[in-house]
């Protein structure tokens, strides 16, 4: 016989007192497990959004604001090319892709188009100072998956180039390519492979876009320093967009950048980061409430059930040292049994908060959940660590209990 | 040559106005093979001075002896090793584990020492059958009639071959036939050399003893036998 086996038959014997505990540890686990189970799928699943979505922090020059770009689209004033340098060499984490652009208004047959200089994937990457800065391109595990790091690849489906637009970043563009958004290509009467004069230079269309329903489709993007050149100004730029890792938005991405560029304007897609934000929030604060519910009642409920056990065995506490156990073997029986009771509570807890996600999260957040391995560790550790914390005082009374008084006692 | 001691046995419970004499200054000897028997009134002092004996009180004043070695100036781990290997404790309630078999209430005191799982085994095995319990092994205690719980009990104390059995009541809740079965065990081991102390109110059972030591509050007044 082993220690472990009086403290199984102990359990076995008296369950129905033990089953409040056990219900108090493994609702609270469970409640714990589904709600971070849920969060973490809901969270990855805006942050996804997020990405698809595109560009949701910008950085534009000081005087410019957001209307300008949203609008006209036309910036008003310009920043620097080296802002990029600053951003790609600086150690912030969650910058999914980045994309400089210069937007200028052109007349072309009597109408008026925006023409946007952006710069190609190929070209990105050639640039020795922008590949300084690799880990700020490392995309966190948790990050939504639609981006294609930094840019991503134009190809002949129709709703993968309608995303690559809204990136507006693309694999190749020479400095005499162009491509012409759809409602510019009718009006121009423009195709793959026409020539077109913008501004005394000669491109030539490398691809026409397929409508957006956005201001996209009056839209000619041409190489960045193509651009850059026809506007004379030297490398200026005047928005840098920024598909930001949504949990990294949340952790202040944004407020690193302003601290790195203190004289640009950095604006971020309010509406939807501070949802997500508050969602976080509100999740992280369910958390912890429960958290606080299951420490207070589970401690409280194992706390007591100890004690009443303890008392309950008096006269066996006062015969097993009767007969030369030490406070030491007494302690490691009501730990183990502690360790038992939360390793079970914790276990149950996770398989059904598991369960419950699996099960609540398509319905209630729309979203597919799936079970979290990692989370066993933690309802165990949270669980053991519980029941061990309320068992220490009653069992610190048995192990100094007196046996004579006990075993006196009629 | 005593196996145990006492030299001016004093034990006061609770303080102030409150305090009570358990015990008023005993000095007892016990030899090697001895079968002594305490007996007294209710409250007289002899179950604090049984558990005296065995370590678990300690005395206010005066001393105790276990083969010389004055035991409450061991340190408690060598105390609880002394419980261990030479002492046996015997109680009227048989204080068995409920939840826990005849074998296996039997191979605790062979646990809490240490021994392989086997070793408790096949040694409570024998004790048991040795006490007449070898077709009970897998019984609980509340699948026992009294007389069978009482000798489960004493093959629990005789688990670890103690040199010494301390016994308090050990009849107390038998009926007649009962009585005479482990008043014919304890004779038993007596005859085998093992020394006992034992605290009783039945006089047939204190006929049994080689000598009866009465207590009244708190003190040795005459010896019998």
């Amino acid at each position: 016989m082993r220690k472990v086996d009086i403290i199984i038959k102990e359990l076995c014997e008296r369950r129905s007192q033990l089953i409040t505990s056990f219900i108090a540890i493994t609702l609270g686990i469970m409640v714990i497990v589904g709600i971070k189970t849920v969060t973490f799928y809901s969270e990855n699943a805006v942050a996804s959004e997020l990405d698809n979505l595109g560009a949701n922090v910008l950085i534009l020059p000081k005087s410019s604001t957001v209307s300008d770009y949203y609008s006209a689209d036309v910036a008003n004033a310009q920043m620097p090319e080296s802002y990029v340098d600053t951003i790609t060499g600086s150690d912030l984490q969650g910058v999914n892709n980045l994309s400089p652009k210069l937007t200028l208004p052109i007349t072309l047959n009597g109408r008026r188009f925006i023409l946007t200089g952006i710069l190609p994937n190929d070209e990105f990457k050639a640039k020795p100072a922008w590949q300084i800065g690799g880990d700020i391109f490392a995309k966190p595990p948790t990050c939504g998956g639609a981006a294609d790091i930094p840019g991503i690849k134009m190809n002949n489906d129709s709703s993968l180039d309608k995303a690559a637009v809204r990136k507006a970043v693309i694999k190749d563009l020479g400095p005499s390519q162009a491509i012409v958004g759809h409602d510019a290509a009718q009006l121009l009467s423009l195709r793959k492979g026409s020539p077109v004069s913008i501004k005394g230079r000669d491109l030539t269309v490398l691809k026409v876009l397929p409508q957006t329903g956005t201001i996209d489709d009056s839209r000619i993007f041409a190489n960045l320093h193509t651009v850059q050149s026809m506007y004379g100004k030297g490398r200026v730029l005047s928005a840098i967009e920024i598909v930001g890792c949504c949990k990294e938005i949340s952790k202040g991405l944004i407020s690193e950048l302003n601290k790195i560029l203190p004289d640009a304007r950095v604006v971020t897609i309010s509406q939807i980061a501070s949802t997500q934000l508050k969602t976080n929030n509100m999740m992280s604060q369910f958390s912890l409430i429960f958290l606080v519910i299951i420490v207070l009642v589970g401690g409280v409920s194992i706390a007591n059930y100890m004690f009443a056990n303890v008392q309950e065995r008096r006269k066996e506490i006062g015969t097993l040292i009767a007969i030369g156990m030490s406070p030491r073997q007494l302690l490691s029986i009501f730990y183990g049994k502690a360790i038992i009771l939360g390793v079970v509570g914790g276990a149950v807890g996770y398989v059904l908060g598991t369960g419950l996600a699996v099960w609540l999260g398509p319905r209630i957040a729309h979203i597919p959940v799936l079970p979290m391995p990692a989370l066993l560790g933690w309802a165990l550790l949270i669980s053991v660590a519980l029941s061990l914390l309320a068992t220490a005082i009653p069992a610190k009374n048995a192990a100094g209990l007196d046996p004579a008084a006990t075993l006196m006692e009629v | 040559m005593a196996i145990i001691a006492t030299e001016s046995l004093v034990k006061h419970y609770g303080k102030g106005k409150k305090e009570v004499s358990g015990l008023a200054g005993v000095d007892l000897t016990v030899d090697k093979g001895d079968y002594v028997a305490l007996v007294g009134p209710s409250g007289s002092g002899k179950t604090t001075l049984l558990l005296s004996l065995g370590g678990l009180i300690r005395p206010t004043s005066g001393r105790v002896f276990v083969d010389g070695t004055s035991i409450y100036d061991m340190k408690p781990a060598e105390r609880i090793e002394l419980r261990r290997s030479k002492i046996g404790f015997l109680f009227q309630t048989f204080n068995l584990i409920p939840y826990l078999t005849a074998l296996e209430n039997t191979q605790v005191p062979l646990m809490i020492a240490g021994k392989s799982r086997e070793e408790q085994e096949t040694t409570a095995k024998s004790t048991l059958e040795r006490v007449g319990l070898g077709n009970r092994l897998h019984h609980k205690p509340s699948e026992l009639s009294i007389g069978q719980q009482q000798r489960v009990a004493l093959a629990r104390t005789l688990a670890n071959n103690p040199s010494v059995i301390l016994a308090d009541e050990p009849t107390g809740n038998l009926d007649p036939a009962t009585v005479d079965s482990v008043a014919g065990m304890l004779r038993e081991l007596h005859d085998e050399g093992i020394t006992i102390v034992m605290v009783t109110h039945d006089p047939r059972m204190a006929a049994h003893a080689g000598r009866v030591e009465k207590l009244i509050d708190g003190r040795i007044t005459a010896e019998a036998a």
